[in-house]
């Protein structure tokens, strides 16, 4: 089984193809709409802006590709934006439309705390979570982040908070995203990647 | 439970080598930026910075060539700088491997470069690092290398700097940096104060005690330190344990 990684120019596209190796997995990066057509798993990474992300995915006509293959069961992984873009709509970017496959939208962390959420922190388990598998309950996980769904309509297996309570990691079917970097997350974070390659194969 | 602060050893490079400074001047070689990001890695770091202090641009490959092997190293967020003062700079480092980027004396030069930065990247990604030197009642923006002021108020500085789109400040007290007489708590707190972004403090640690002191009196959101690390002075690993003893919240490797 080999991982489609979706690059669409995101910043953290080689850290987290590092990680996949560390694991000895297989990859591959793309921006072309029949690669992921092709797919047998897709990661989509994503740091910065919502609306680069949601721009890149229009210019470059993955929209479709994307949500088909995630409508076929094909399993999915979103890191970070790659979770936010799943939802209908975000705060970021109002005039933009997510990918809507899960009911919610993304808002900004209320301002009462330091943001961005950068660094570590720990999870509040929801429901069992193939995902976080094997890691144990206190472990933590490194965000970057100033924007969050803060309901997720019950898709979320954890949460995180920093502010106000968001959703960290979400399950629903095929689809698994979590809004920390895995791939910087040291042993936690490859734990996890190891847990959607097993997921997927 | 809530957010860990951060411990953050530095590589100081000359764009190949660690070397590190007292006062900013009289450095020294201290070793292998790829095998330091390894232990640190290992021993518990929760981010690395790597900077080229000596940012010359024809070395500049050099060091872009040191942020890869380095950050093929770590599972853990790389922040890289020192002579960036275009959006072209800010990419190169990014491909490189860099999550985050600083900038300073050319942010201070021109703020646009924070915008245009944080437009690209995201505000995660830039870490606007501010060398401050007390001067009477206030603090003074220091620049090249701390050697030279900017007569800018460090506060002022640091408040219009995250309206322009900084996502993190690396604060270094110039008074402080290579003495190991202690972080700057007062300069540390009033930064921490006026900005809604995380601080990182930097310049004097030495014990343990230094590292409770500027995340209980400082409010600082992480700490970061060189020499005490690479000499092994203070290892990660028994820095947080003692942290985590004195009720600091801390993420401690398993």
């Amino acid at each position: 089984m080999k991982v489609t990684i979706l690059d669409y120019g995101a910043g953290n596209v080689p850290s987290v193809e590092r990680a996949l190796q560390r694991l000895g997995a297989e990859s591959s990066r793309t921006s072309s709409p029949e690669c992921i057509s092709n797919a047998e798993a897709v990661l989509l990474p994503g740091v910065g802006h919502y609306a680069a992300l949601v721009r890149a995915l229009d210019e470059r006509k993955l929209r479709a590709p994307l949500v088909d293959a995630i409508h076929r069961g094909v399993p999915f992984l979103g890191i970070c934006l790659g979770l936010q873009v799943l939802f209908k709509s975000s705060a970021e970017a109002s005039q933009l439309q997510g990918l809507n496959l899960l009911p919610g939208i993304v808002s900004a962390l209320p301002p009462a705390v330091k943001l961005p959420h950068m660094g570590w922190n720990q999870l509040n388990a929801k429901r069992d979570s193939r995902l976080l598998a094997g890691i144990d309950a206190g472990a933590y996980f490194y965000f970057a982040h100033s924007y969050a769904v803060l309901d997720s309509n019950g898709t979320a297996a954890a949460t995180c908070s920093h502010g106000a309570e968001f959703a960290a990691v979400i399950e629903q079917k095929n689809i698994h995203a979590v809004q920390f970097h895995p791939e910087k997350s040291g042993d936690p974070g490859a734990r996890l990647l190891r847990n959607f390659l097993r997921i997927a194969a | 439970m809530s957010l860990a602060h951060r411990i953050i050893p530095c590589l100081d490079t000359d764009g190949e080598r660690v070397v590190k400074g007292v006062n900013f001047v009289g450095l020294r070689d201290a070793g292998d930026p790829v095998a330091l990001a390894a232990r640190y890695n290992a021993e518990g770091a929760d981010e690395l910075v790597v900077l080229d202090i000596a940012a010359s641009r024809d070395r500049r490959p050099t060091f872009l060539e040191t942020i890869r092997r380095v950050a093929a190293e770590l599972a853990i967020p790389l922040t890289a700088g020192g002579g960036i003062r275009t959006l072209e700079d800010g990419r190169a480092v990014v491909r490189a491997g860099a999550d985050k980027v600083t900038v300073n004396t050319a942010a201070v030069e021109r703020p646009a470069l924070i915008s245009e930065l944080s437009r690209e990247f995201g505000t995660q990604a830039v870490v606007l690092a501010i060398d401050a030197k007390r001067s009477g009642h206030h603090w003074d923006v220091m620049v090249r290398g701390g050697r030279e002021s900017a007569s800018r108020d460090a506060l002022e500085w640091a408040r219009l700097a995250v309206a322009a789109g900084a996502g993190e400040i690396l604060l270094t007290s110039v008074d402080r940096d290579g003495t190991q007489s202690g972080f700057d708590v007062a300069l540390t707190a009033a930064i921490s104060r006026a900005v809604t972004v995380p601080v990182i403090a930097s310049g004097g640690a030495k014990s343990p005690e230094h590292f409770v002191e500027i995340f209980q009196e400082g409010a600082a959101d992480a700490a970061l330190a060189a020499s005490i690390f690479h000499d092994e002075v203070q290892s990660i690993r028994t820095l947080k344990e003692f942290l985590a003893a004195r009720g600091v919240e801390v993420r401690l490797p398993c």
